[in-house]
């Protein structure tokens, strides 16, 4: 059945002894039920997300949708909250994504160049960064005295450098850049911004989607910052916003005592609805760009 | 090879000052992200003197007075019985992280390394990772509804004749689940570094223990196990240098009034004190002392392992 082209590399194809097949199955199971209980809770709330609430409120397993439901979605539209915390999470995203690209990106690339002084003082200096900082309270008055309390940047600005990033990013440089490629272009009278970028820029698609997904992942996902830096409700973030609604309950607050009983009984069916329309844009995307995020670690552990 | 040598032994003729103006266009490129980082973590590390003073927010940092004695804020930090409480549950929720979790990746690593169908073996690890992905915040909504009293994991339980657990609002079923929950959303995700250490394995290992008769099982204890053992240990160090910073953004949102005696830790005290009741240069001596007790013995891990496997992260 294995092809040689489909098996791990180097595997020999003896007869396989009992033991060995005692070991794959065991191991088909495990891997099986690995898959089971990583996907079925996603797979799950999902599904909920669409079955009538008599039935979810049961309890029971679901494994495909018994009786269909949209109204949940419709009575998710009747929060405002939801739909401006959703505008607010795609602009702080877009505007973190573009400036933390376009930072680290190019100091990735100097730090990756063996010629330029001070480099291992310059990389120690972000490095150190990672196992010692301010904490919270001083980044607080940061921001506070910075003046960018309660506005985008208070979000976007911080999570420019991530230092974890950056380390990935110029590990690509390192390895995927050769430095043949550089003195033919110095002997061609061709600058440092010239080679960065008509050269290293063009060849690094790969990392730049990476470090796309990783700031974007990092910024749809905020929260704590967004509790701790954003004052107004009609800024905060969806993660906030999900909070204040599932966990923080905020979902049976109605107007009137009749609105509110009829509310309740969709209540918990509601909260499978929030949750999928929060995690949603990622599900999506996440077959698309997963490879690029294995890819991103990948580099990362070869210097980590 | 001769490329990498002829670079720097050219411009190493020229001196210090000339390879500088040199490479100035390097230097642009470094601008931004130096500037992020001396405003983003080097002033904050600047402003832990606060732990130390009076500080008055209008007054800022400097004018603010010393505050006497020195480590006033640091001994009354130890004078409460919170304060022993949050350490206790900071490190504890750490060490069973650590005992519980931290093995879990390896094992799925060698597991799935030892799928044959590679389209069956990318399947797995695609779907293994998917909860990485996750926010926090979504992460806990799952957990409240699926582990709720009507929710589906009490329903099973009740179905196989247990009875109904309030798992998110009672003491004892708080670290289970943040370890338990921790596991599932972030395996995949720490498996990849064991699975690239894997793939780097030379097959003429495996060639030779097969013809030996070695069985699948044998060739993980002998083979894999031993060649990843230096990322292994790598991760180790990483995972101990951290051991005082639990994810305070999971811990916070699971929090109920019933569960604070085990999941109060420093950082949510931190926030409480700091943020919510407006004690600055308590919260900030708190969060002080757990920065330097984390860098120690990240430092300590360090050493010993740089020492005892020659191995280091710096």
């Amino acid at each position: 059945m294995n092809s040689n082209k489909n098996s791990v590399p180097g595997m020999v194809f003896t007869r396989p002894t009992r033991a060995d097949r005692v070991f794959d199955i065991v191991n088909g199971i495990i891997m099986a039920l690995v898959c089971v209980v990583i996907f079925y809770p996603l797979y799950y709330v999902v599904l909920a997300s669409m079955t009538d609430p008599k039935i979810v409120n049961t309890g029971r397993l679901l494994f495909y949708p018994e009786s269909f439901y949209t109204a949940g979605y419709a009575k998710a539209m009747e929060y405002p909250a939801l739909l401006s915390g959703y505008q607010n999470t795609v602009l702080y995203t877009v505007m973190s994504v573009v400036f933390s690209v376009s930072v680290t990106v190019p100091a990735a690339y100097a730090l990756s160049r063996i010629d330029l002084v001070g480099r291992r003082v310059l990389i120690f200096l972000f490095t150190f960064t990672m196992f010692f900082s301010g904490g919270l309270i001083p980044m607080f008055l940061t921001i506070k005295m910075l003046g960018i309390y309660n506005t985008a940047w208070a979000l976007v600005l911080p999570a420019g450098v991530s230092v974890y990033n950056l380390i990935v990013c110029r590990s690509f440089f390192d390895t995927s850049i050769p430095l043949e490629l550089l003195e033919a272009s110095k002997l061609d009278g061709c600058s440092d911004f010239g080679f960065f970028f008509k050269i290293a820029i063009p060849l690094s698609s790969t990392i730049i989607a990476v470090m796309v997904l990783f700031y974007a992942t990092s910024m749809w996902n905020t929260f704590f910052n967004a509790l701790m830096f954003i004052q107004d409700d009609s800024k905060m973030p969806l993660q906030v916003v999900l909070r204040n609604l599932v966990l923080s309950n905020q979902l049976s607050q109605g107007s009137s005592a009749s609105e509110l009983a009829e509310r309740q009984k969709i209540i918990d069916q509601l909260k499978y609805v929030i949750i999928t329309l929060s995690a949603l844009p990622l599900i999506i995307v996440y077959p698309f760009v997963q490879k690029y995020f294995a890819a991103g670690v990948t580099i990362g552990a070869v210097k980590g | 090879m001769t490329g990498n040598r002829a670079l720097p032994r050219k411009t190493q003729e020229k001196s210090t000052l000339m390879r500088i103006l040199g490479g100035w266009q390097l230097y642009v490129l470094l601008i931004p992200a130096l500037v992020c980082l001396i405003v983003f973590a080097y002033y904050p590390m600047y402003g832990l003197v606060i732990a130390f003073k009076n500080f008055k927010i209008r007054a800022g940092i400097l004018a603010s007075p010393w505050a006497d004695p020195i480590f006033k804020y640091f001994t009354q930090f130890f004078s409460t019985s919170i304060a022993v409480n949050a350490i206790v549950n900071t490190v504890l929720l750490s060490l069973y992280q650590l005992l519980f979790a931290f093995w879990v990746p390896i094992v799925f690593a060698l597991l799935l390394n030892q799928v044959r169908n590679a389209t069956i073996r990318k399947t797995i690890q695609t779907i293994s990772y998917a909860p990485y992905f996750l926010s926090n915040v979504v992460l806990v909504c799952i957990i409240s509804v699926l582990f709720s009293a009507n929710g589906v994991v009490n329903n099973v339980i009740t179905g196989f004749g247990g009875e109904i657990k309030l798992f998110t609002s009672q003491a004892q079923y708080f670290r289970p689940l943040y370890i338990g929950s921790g596991i599932w959303q972030t395996m995949g995700f720490n498996a990849i570094v064991f699975i690239a250490a894997l793939v780097g394995i030379s097959p003429e290992y495996y060639e030779a223990a097969v013809i030996d008769g070695a069985s699948k099982l044998q060739r993980i204890l002998r083979i894999d196990i031993p060649l990843i053992m230096p990322t292994i240990v790598l991760m180790f160090i990483l995972a101990v240098g951290n051991i005082m910073t639990v994810g305070y953004e999971k811990a916070y949102l699971m929090q109920a009034s019933g569960n604070t005696t085990v999941s109060e830790i420093i950082s949510t005290y931190v926030y409480k004190v700091g943020l919510q009741s407006a004690q600055y240069s308590f919260a900030t001596a708190v969060g002080l002392f757990n920065a330097v007790i984390n860098f120690i013995i990240l430092v300590l891990a360090n050493s010993l392992s740089r020492r005892l496997a020659d191995i280091s992260i710096f």
